[in-house]
């Protein structure tokens, strides 16, 4: 019983708690403070206050984050016992998401647009359709909680980038999911498909999460550890069972493929894009992406590194099966948001394109490629929801109409970030291309990127189709309005097509970041 | 030598032009086309002063300059002229001016100049359908143009009428007499912006100088695809009033065919990359280098299909050309003259610019096939052009034959069918470039482009016609134009090495020369057929200034083309020696060399 003893109080003795160093881990500690904080406010300030204190503190955090993320850099380190990385290119995405973030509050906070002013929904459990719900539609209030989830997400989207442990992970990929599914169904207008949306954007998610916690077992199996640095270790170790391994890879890349909105795990975007309230959709397109993708990116480089020529096929296939299906399937969209989802999936396919090349200028490339969209995608939405009927937001594509003789800013506007996202030179849709296409043929996929090329002269097709729409057709006598009022809305659509050119023209500065991110590369 | 940056500034004038331009209120409109004018005049000056102090007797690239860009993949700001861009560059500067010129009123449809009564008002009034009233009522000060903003717009959103502001002030003369155009047709017409048409008009032309003055392969391709775009738009938006549908279908098939080939292009500038990055020890976009590289015939031939589709779309050759007609007939007269008269020419260039000097073995091997093509195209393009009732799609397929041509003389590899085809191109650009002026002026008094509309005009309208027989003569090559040197050097420079194919082709001149008189015959001569063609107007003052310089270069390079073959020459030798092509020797010892002015013989 002694020893019994002694042997219990040495391995007590022996776990010692892991050093936990706060200044690196500061971005996520700031961000996650913010979101605490967030709900005492939201449990304590007055409605009217509320609306103010809650944006200026989500927007705040997120600024002290960024200020952090830049402190911090060239910092390089595994900590907290494994669980969390630190290096260049975790940072780099982390700013990148903390700086798409602070976009989308500015589209959150909008209150201009309406008459009853906000994207999101007064009160969100009044059943659609009921009395209380056609008297909320005009209701000056808005379910404040909707900035704190928000903030919650992006400390999720913060750690699934930096985590070097697959159990971490998959705590910041609930993290950052959970509180997504719920602002999928917070849209003021047309409840039930934002009901729909949510509902849809749940089921889905959590299966795919099973999918990913279950390869984290196969992992586990495998490797006898969830660590990525020691899975990579096992991955070079002769005499191990593969199967494990394979299947894990599998698994583990159906929850993140399903993140990034690759075909065939895609079907949950369009609904999703269009249900949801217009801000949180550019908020998810923009902050979504690079998480997933920086995780993708950490689990396939530095976890499956070793296991590259197992994988490329795979990863082929469903970069060729993700493009051609957003491409095609854009083709058919009525409706602008809907089109704008298969458009992300088409550009998830380019991404993956860049991560068929397996090498550091693939890192460099996918890292740029996610900025440049981000940036032209929060914008495109943030225009999107500017044209309105009286009925909401005109995403119906048949009322755009004529636009480009109404309301030529605007449309010239739109028009600009289309050609952004087809891919057009002096636009940083093109050069984000041309940084995922030269890591792709660098790696020797050039098949790939005949394919990309294809697929970018289809989707240019149904881009270019808006324009035409806007500019060679004659306006409808009962055309949608375009708010013209300087909101926070012209904010964030203003940057975002400001660094879509900017990043178009001159974009050696980004370029020279994502270099020096990429080729220090991901710790282990 | 040459310390002065002609081709930066030659860039930077149209690209700020286009900025301010296109700042510029919708009532300014006047304003807007004589700053367009003077900036397209300033371009062309410094254009011609570019070409007086261009020494062709130097080897190489002059006017060099070279800037870091995107040093990461190796991309500068590079530019500089040989022989062939500076012609080239030289043709765009001529005619955007003239196009400038004679789209005066083509963009607001208002007639402010020369009093031509029946300006594109009239045009539009000749088959619309009942609309309000006529202009009597409200038209004091405002025009014809100005009725949208009172009668049509009234009825519309009033949300819009704000951006309806009338046009300037038109002389109340010069309202159409029967003015019965549909309100759909005014409200369209009224809210083209006149300003955005000729900023569209200077973004062109920063474009085709661009693309010429690239010496970076990757900034040659920013332009290439750039220069799409404001095309698209003048297609799209200031096409036929009342064929909306049409011209948005060109405008979109036009830059789907151009963004195909673009990207099959962009696959093979970024394999060029890679390539280079495996020969030197980091990847480089810089065309000197390039063309040192020896790369692997296997890998030569992909990366010249990327790049020959792309030229073959654009140019357009034979297969790839059915985009053409489309975007020829739809464009207003000015972008018709400047999409065939230089952005086609791009293709071309880039045939003898990039596919030969950069993959000369692919080249070598692909030019049987190319030379296939392009006689094919000479006889197919003449064949329906001879079969068309629309003038402008008749224009659009003659170039598909002149495309033919010029193709031929770039891949028989012989300096006199290089130097012909370069030529050819200038040429092309002046006498097409006329036609579709004359074609323009014609669609613009009665308002189709059908041909069995006209007949008989040149009793009616003697000055346009004899301008339009001196654009026909010169597109079917007459001795005396222009056309017949570059179309004889051709025909000569192919024969020394490849007599069938020579042969056969001269057999399309013949084809030339039917589709040109036959479309002289049916609209020019014989009695009027039509009683609403008794009334046409003859060119105006506008309209001479336009046709003058053009007619004055048909006939005077026909005449005596020397100082253009001097430039083009010494570089297109280059081109081919470089590769190792050089002139089989003449069987007979008809001429000492061939260095022996070919132009001389005309």
């Amino acid at each position: 019983m002694s020893v019994d003893n002694h042997l219990l109080l040495a391995q007590t003795q022996k776990i010692t708690p892991p050093s936990i160093e706060y200044s690196s881990l500061s971005p996520l500690l700031i961000v996650f403070a913010v979101a605490l904080l967030g709900v005492l406010v939201d449990a304590f300030a007055s409605r009217s206050a509320r609306r103010v204190i809650q944006p200026v503190l989500a927007g705040g955090g997120f600024i002290a984050a960024l200020v952090a993320v830049a402190v911090l850099h060239g910092r390089r380190a595994v900590l907290a016992a494994g669980a969390v990385a630190i290096d260049a290119p975790t940072l780099f995405m982390q700013g990148t998401i903390l700086v798409f973030a602070l976009l989308s509050v500015l589209l959150v906070a909008e209150r201009q647009l309406d008459s009853s002013g906000g994207a999101i929904v007064a009160s969100a459990a009044i059943t659609p359709g009921s009395k209380g719900s056609t008297a909320q539609r005009v209701s000056a209030d808005m379910q404040t909680e909707a900035y704190p989830l928000m903030v919650f997400s992006v400390t999720g989207m913060m750690l699934f980038v930096a985590s070097n442990n697959l159990l971490v992970m998959f705590v910041a990929l609930e993290i950052l999911s959970l509180p997504l599914y719920l602002l999928a169904g917070l849209a003021r207008r047309r409840r039930l498909l934002s009901q729909e949306a949510a509902m849809k954007y749940f089921l889905l998610g959590a299966f795919s999460s099973a999918f990913f916690l279950y390869g984290v077992a196969f992992a586990y199996g495998f490797a006898g550890s969830v660590e990525l640095g020691k899975i990579a270790d096992a991955v070079g170790t002769v005499g191990k069972n593969d199967i494990y391994i394979y299947l894990s890879v599998a698994l583990i890349g159906v929850g993140l493929f399903f993140k990034i909105g690759a075909a065939p795990f895609h079907s949950w975007t369009p609904d999703v894009y269009q249900g949801s309230p217009t801000p949180v959709t550019a908020f998810m397109a923009a902050g979504t992406k690079v998480a997933a993708f920086g995780a993708l990116l950490r689990v396939f480089y530095v976890a499956f590194g070793g296991l590259r020529w197992d994988w490329r096929p795979v990863l082929w296939a469903v970069a060729i099966l993700t493009m051609v299906v957003g491409a095609v399937l854009a083709l058919t969209q009525r409706d602008i948001k809907r089109m704008l989802a298969y458009s992300a999936i088409a550009h998830a396919g380019f991404l993956l394109v860049g991560l068929a090349g397996t090498n550091t200028d693939g890192l460099r490339g996918s890292m740029f490629y996610l900025v440049t969209y981000g940036f032209t995608t929060i914008a495109a939405f943030a225009v999107v929801s500017l044209v309105r009927t009286s009925d909401g937001e005109a995403s119906d594509l048949s009322q755009w109409r004529g636009l480009g003789r109404t309301s030529p800013l605007l449309a010239g506007t739109f028009s600009f970030l289309l050609l952004a996202l087809a891919g057009i030179p002096l636009t940083s849709g093109f050069t984000g291309k041309f940084a995922v296409f030269q890591a792709a043929i660098e790696g020797h996929a050039t098949p790939l990127v005949v394919v990309a090329l294809v697929c970018s002269a289809i989707a240019a097709f149904f881009y270019v189709r808006v324009i035409v729409l806007m500019f060679f057709s004659d306006p409808l006598a009962q055309g949608p309005v375009v708010v013209t009022r300087p909101t926070l809305t012209f904010a964030a659509a203003g940057v975002g097509t400001v660094a879509t050119l900017v990043l178009g023209v001159a974009p050696q500065p980004l370029l020279d970041l994502a270099n020096t991110a990429a080729s220090s590369g991901f710790v282990r | 030598m040459n310390t002065v940056p002609w081709l930066t500034i030659l860039l930077l004038v149209p690209a700020v032009g286009a900025l301010v331009v296109a700042c510029l209120p919708r009532r300014l409109g006047t304003l807007a086309k004589q700053l367009t004018l003077g900036i397209t005049l300033a371009v062309l000056v410094l254009a011609v002063l570019a070409t007086v102090a261009y020494d062709p007797k130097r080897a190489g690239f002059q006017f060099h300059q070279s800037y870091d860009w995107i040093s990461t993949f190796g991309i500068h700001y590079s530019v500089g002229a040989d022989g062939i861009s500076l012609v080239l560059m030289l043709l765009a500067a001529l005619l955007v001016p003239v196009v400038v010129l004679a789209s005066w009123d083509e963009a607001d449809g208002g007639d402010t100049a020369d009093g031509t009564s029946a300006g594109p008002g009239g045009a539009a009034a000749a088959g619309g359908p009942g609309g309000p009233g006529g202009p009597g009522g409200p038209g004091g000060p405002g025009g014809s143009a100005a009725l949208a903003g009172t009668g049509g717009e009234a009825v519309g959103g009033g949300g819009t009428a704000v951006l309806v502001a009338a046009p300037p002030a038109v002389p109340p003369a010069a309202v159409p007499p029967a003015a019965t155009v549909s309100a759909q047709g005014v409200q369209a017409r009224s809210r083209r912006s006149v300003p955005a048409f000729f900023a569209l008009l200077l973004a062109l032309e920063t474009g085709m100088i661009g693309v010429f003055a690239a010496t970076d392969v990757f900034l040659f391709y920013v332009f290439f695809e750039a220069m799409l775009i404001p095309m698209y738009f003048l297609i799209g938006s200031y096409g036929p009033v009342k064929e909306q549908a049409q011209r948005s279908y060109a405008a979109v098939k036009f830059l789907i065919y151009s963004l195909f080939g673009g990207l099959l292009m962009l696959a093979a500038v970024i394999g060029l990359y890679v390539v280079s990055a495996q020969h030197l020890d980091h990847g480089t976009f810089d065309f000197a280098t390039l063309r040192q590289l020896d790369i692997t015939p296997g890998v030569q031939k992909l990366l010249f299909l990327g790049f020959f589709v792309a030229f073959a779309i654009k140019a357009p050759l034979f297969p790839f050309h059915t985009w053409l007609p489309d975007a020829g007939a739809q464009a207003p007269t000015g972008g018709a003259v400047l999409l065939v008269g230089v952005l086609d020419k791009v293709g071309t260039f880039g045939l003898i610019r990039y596919c030969i000097p950069l993959f000369p073995d692919a080249a070598d091997y692909f030019a049987p096939m190319v030379l296939g093509l392009a006689v094919v195209g000479i006889f197919y393009g003449a064949l329906l052009a001879i079969g068309q009732r629309d003038m402008k799609r008749l224009v659009s397929y003659t170039s598909l034959a002149h495309f033919g041509f010029i193709a031929l003389g770039i891949f028989a590899f012989t300096s006199q069918a290089g130097t012909g085809a370069v030529l050819y191109m200038v040429n092309h650009g002046l006498s097409t470039g006329l036609l579709f002026l004359v074609v323009g002026f014609l669609v613009t008094r009665r308002g189709t482009r059908d041909v069995g509309a006209y007949g008989g005009l040149a009793k009616v309208t003697p000055v346009l016609a004899g301008v339009f027989l001196i654009a026909g003569l010169s597109s079917l090559a007459l001795p005396g134009t222009n056309s017949f040197v570059s179309e004889f050097l051709v025909l000569v420079g192919t024969f020394t090495v490849n007599k069938p194919l020579a042969i056969v082709a001269t057999c399309g001149i013949v084809l030339a020369a039917i589709y040109v008189l036959y479309l002289y015959q049916r609209t020019m001569t014989g009695p009027v057929t039509r009683a609403e063609n008794r009334a046409l107007p003859d060119l105006g003052l506008r309209e001479k200034l336009v046709v003058a310089p053009l007619v004055a270069l048909i006939i005077g390079l026909g005449v005596y083309p020397k100082p253009i073959i001097d430039i083009i020459r010494p570089s297109v030798t280059a081109t081919y020696a470089d590769i190792g092509k050089s002139d089989p020797a003449p069987t007979h010892p008809v001429a000492a060399h061939p260095a022996a002015q070919p132009g001389g013989h005309s």
